[in-house]
């Protein structure tokens, strides 16, 4: 009895999903024959037997996810072995079903196999579902390798996906080729529908479209294969309703916000009690400039002078460039909740601005906003972004940061919290302030966002140091 | 000193210059565009492809004059009126850059005659006939071109000696004449003065003709040199020249006897230098390689973000076709159109009789980096239209994909291969392969089928070429 093992991929794929097995118990197989179609992040591979004889026990099954290594199935090479109909009764009927399942492919969706292995299936999600079940099969020496490495016991899988197979550049006409590049699409990620896959101006728009959707299904290595809603109407009666501009434009930009920014959210609490008095003490004041000294507006001011300290919370990134854009101006969105949805107007240059002209704008903007009379000019712009929940409650929250900003300020509500006092040796009634920070990791480091998120702390903590820096 | 501003200024109106200057203003900028000469054209225009073209013309006439008593056709020996011959190649000249000119004033497009000095990234001063200008600009697209090679052991100062300017202007038809570069374009200016009835002949230092150029194509051309050039001396270098009383003395060292001859003119054509010495350059942050030319970005940006060059000056190669599509690609990007410089294929011609023309990946440089390739080709011994004009020299072929069976290039020797190559651009660019051009109808009797019958041959099905299937 011979054990046949999932052989090397290729350069980094350690692992696979295993889209059909292509054999069944008591078949007779021939070296180099294939028996499983593997789909990794880079490529659908044909694995090819590297012993013969008759299958005696499979171990995978379809939707398994299987590593470099692992037993597929196992062959006695001695010939002819009757095969058992008890063993292969139960299996058979499961392995032969799976494979007779044909691929969702008309409608581009997602084979059941690939549903149900979505985190492998990133990239190939790309591919596979929707190739027709056109696979590569490996092994496929390479033009530099020697006769020698032709055996199966080594197969050598293309790295590349089944589209690198057509050479050094996209077959796409040079009209084609300009679209694509104006409209941001990476032409050798464009899969043609055209004779030799030959990439038509309709296919890079359908790219396009599906990049943008969200779906991600296009996205290369980044999204996942879109998966179809189910009938909701099998459960109970259900109402569609177009979605609003303001909801679909949410939708998109949050999609788009959470499928390129690596989020992290760290959390921390102000001890606002000494403030909470100062705030109540002048609010008056402020009111007969025609603003509220709210929390928010307080925030605003605090996030104006922390970004200067620490100014990649005031930056975006260019990755095509593979450049960071620091702003050299200080504006700071409000996320303001209106029965449309939500809407996020912009203080300008806020570190220019008193807190009580800011306390002033805010007041102003999120009127606007609710009389809907914000202009598109007063919703961009922003630097950084203030969510403030803490009118509703909550403890804490993790907000999506406002891309292309890198960094979100949650607030949620305020509590009286005993709190230690060293000083007085008691535990004392304080005011605790609960902030969440998201932020982009892959400008912002982990210790920076906590020194960041710190200085915020005591700046709401002691306000005066908004004076010694601001 | 007058003082004037502009969104885009173009330096050189040769046929990038002058491309990217007209396509600015199509696209509704302001433009100015800056030249020595009266009107646009450049070396093209007035000092390259065309006058140059011009006589390869009357060149051509007179070899097929020839060639026709083999036809039984005889015409007496031409006689050659140097004088008409000058002012026809003029007329040409003179009518295609008054018509660039004028397709520049109905444009709007601001013409300044006269020299362009850089005064830093955002403004350049012109001093022409009529004084001074002072010429701010948003954006510049340096067009400066090239000139031709000057090398110093071989540089003396004599009215015999030549290079690719002088000698269309057409001195005179000297008795001997010694082309020093066997590239395109000295065998395309020997080949003028060898009909014209010159003894020409030509120096390579390499092994041969057209280097870089894939052998089967060459040999074509080779074979028909032969005949019409007095010797080819290929592997052999000019070490020394002098000039006598009857001619220039020329030592050579390589594969010759004697090692010293004297011609009556000399022309030096072994290769173009970018004018990359823009004056004023310093002023600005444009770097410059080591070769000489400008360095761009793929938009043809270069380190001055306002500052963009193309053409010749921006790299090879050297090709006025290159150029005015980098002029497009140069004002698009100013446009603000993520566009870059990408063609799959940029096509040589090289006009001599037969002509070479290929385009996209060669088969020599597919062996050189390893790329698995398919070749076919098609010999003209079998192609009516070929026949019947007694060239049955020529040869077509294709550069294939063995995989996809996509044509990666073409390349064609034989008479009219230059506009032939046409269509195997197009395939190149659509990612055409065999099969689609086999199944292209193509005009018959035409040279054009040759592209057709060399898909065939690739499938084993030629119609006129019998080659069995290999696989």
């Amino acid at each position: 009895m011979t054990e046949f093992k999932v052989p090397e991929l290729g350069e980094n794929i350690t692992t696979g999903d295993v889209l059909r097995v292509l054999v069944n118990v008591g078949d007779t197989i021939a070296k180099d024959q294939p028996v499983l179609e593997l789909e990794t992040d880079k490529a659908t591979i044909e694995v090819p037997s590297s012993v013969a004889g008759v299958v005696k026990d499979i171990r995978v099954k379809q939707g398994d996810k299987v590593n470099v290594g692992a037993v597929i199935l196992t062959v006695d090479e001695n010939g002819v072995g009757a095969p058992r109909p008890a063993a292969g009764g139960t299996k058979q009927p499961e392995t032969a079903s799976a494979a007779q399942t044909p691929p969702d492919n008309v409608a581009g969706g997602p084979s059941p196999a690939v549903a149900g292995g979505l985190q492998a299936s990133g990239a190939s999600g790309v591919d596979a579902p929707r190739t027709d079940q056109k696979v590569v099969s490996m092994p496929r020496p390479g033009r530099a390798e020697s006769v020698s490495s032709r055996s199966a016991d080594v197969p050598r899988p293309s790295a590349a996906p089944v589209r690198a197979e057509r050479g050094p550049s996209a077959p796409a006409a040079p009209g084609v080729r300009r679209l694509a590049r104006e409209i941001g699409v990476e032409i050798n990620e464009v899969r043609g529908t055209g004779p030799d896959g030959r990439i038509s101006e309709d296919d890079v728009k359908e790219h396009a479209r599906r990049i943008l959707s969200g779906d991600g299904a296009a996205r290369g290595t980044a999204g996942a294969p879109a998966i179809p809603l189910p009938d909701f109407e099998r459960w109970g009666p259900v109402e569609r309703q177009p979605m609003s501009n303001i909801r679909r434009t949410t939708a998109q930009r949050l999609s788009h916000a959470w499928n390129t920014i690596p989020h992290v959210t760290q959390f921390d609490q102000a001890d606002m009690t000494a403030t909470e008095e100062l705030r109540r003490k002048y609010r008056e004041q402020v009111r007969r400039a025609g603003g509220d000294l709210t929390v928010t507006a307080m925030l605003v001011k605090v996030l104006a002078v922390a970004v200067k300290q620490f100014p990649q919370f005031n930056s975006s990134i260019d990755p095509e460039a593979d450049q960071l854009i620091f702003k050299k101006y200080v504006n700071i969105g409000v996320a303001v909740d209106t029965d449309r949805g939500l809407l996020v107007p912009v203080v300008r240059n806020a570190d220019g601005k008193n807190l009580t002209q800011i306390a002033v704008e805010v007041q102003q903007l999120a009127q606007k906003a609710r009389d809907r009379k914000l202009t598109l000019e007063e919703m961009s712009g922003g630097g950084m972004t203030i969510s403030n929940l803490g009118g509703i409650g909550g403890t804490y929250f993790s907000p999506i940061v406002n891309w292309p900003e890198v960094a979100i300020l949650g607030v949620s509500r305020g509590v009286i919290q005993p709190v230690w006092r060293p000083a007085s040796g008691a535990f004392e009634p304080r005011q605790l302030l609960p902030l969440s920070l998201s932020y982009d990791h892959r400008v912002i480091d982990g210790a920076d966002a906590m020194r960041f998120l710190r200085w915020v702390v005591e700046a709401v903590e002691e306000p005066f140091l908004l004076s010694l820096f601001g | 000193m007058a003082h004037a501003s502009t969104q885009v200024a173009v330096l050189g109106a040769g046929p990038g210059g002058y491309a990217a200057a007209f396509y600015a203003a199509d696209l509704g900028m302001q433009v100015a565009l800056v030249d020595e000469e009266k009107n646009p054209g450049g070396v093209c225009l007035y000092r390259g492809c065309i006058p140059s073209k011009a006589l390869l013309h009357v060149a051509k006439v007179v070899d097929e004059a020839r060639h026709a008593a083999a036809w039984g056709v005889t015409f007496s020996e031409p006689k050659v009126d140097l004088a008409r011959l000058r002012s026809f190649k003029q007329g040409v000249v003179d009518k295609l850059t008054s018509g660039v000119g004028q397709v520049g004033r109905l444009r709007k497009v601001t013409y300044f005659q006269g020299r362009g000095t850089l005064t830093g990234p955002r403004s350049l001063r012109i001093a022409g006939g009529s004084g001074e200008t002072e010429l701010a600009f948003e954006h510049c697209v340096l067009a400066t071109g090239s000139h031709p090679t000057r090398i110093p052991s071989l540089s003396i100062d004599s009215p015999r000696m030549l290079d690719s300017t002088s000698a269309l202007e057409l001195p005179d038809v000297p008795a001997s004449l010694l082309v020093i570069g066997g590239g395109y374009i000295g065998l395309e200016l020997g080949t003028v003065y060898a009909t014209l009835g010159s003894k020409v002949s030509v120096v390579e230092m390499t092994p041969g003709l057209l280097p870089g150029v894939d052998r089967d194509l060459v040999n074509v051309l080779h074979k028909r040199l032969e005949k019409l050039f007095a010797l080819i001396m290929l592997n052999t270098k000019v070490v020394k020249v002098a000039e006598e009383k009857n001619g220039i003395r020329v030592t050579f060292e390589g594969d010759v006897t004697p090692r010293e001859q004297v011609f009556e003119r000399v022309l030096v054509s072994v290769g173009r230098r970018p004018n990359s010495l823009v004056p004023g350059l310093d002023s600005t942050r444009v770097t410059v390689d080591q070769r000489g030319f400008i360095q761009t970005d793929r938009q043809r940006r270069t380190a001055e973000p306002s500052i963009f060059a193309i053409g010749d000056v921006a790299g090879e190669p050297m090709l006025a076709h290159k150029a005015s599509h980098e002029a497009r690609v140069a004002i698009d990007a100013i446009a603000g159109h993520k566009v870059v410089f990408e063609p799959l294929a940029i096509p040589a011609v090289v006009f001599t009789d037969p002509e070479i023309a290929w385009c996209g990946v060669t088969e020599t440089q597919a062996r050189e980096s390893g790329t698995e390739i398919e070749v076919a080709k098609f010999p003209w011994g079998a192609l009516s239209r070929a026949i019947t004009v007694d060239r049955p020299e020529g040869l077509t072929k294709l550069v294939l994909d063995p995989k996809t069976r996509r044509v990666l290039g073409v390349g064609i020797a034989g008479a009219g291969a230059g506009e032939l190559i046409a269509e195997g651009v197009l395939a190149v660019e659509m990612g055409a392969t065999a099969e689609d051009l086999k199944l292209t109808i193509h005009p018959h009797p035409t040279l054009s089928e040759s592209l057709m019958e060399s898909a065939e041959v690739f499938f084993g099905q030629s119609t006129h070429v019998y080659k069995p299937k290999r696989k």
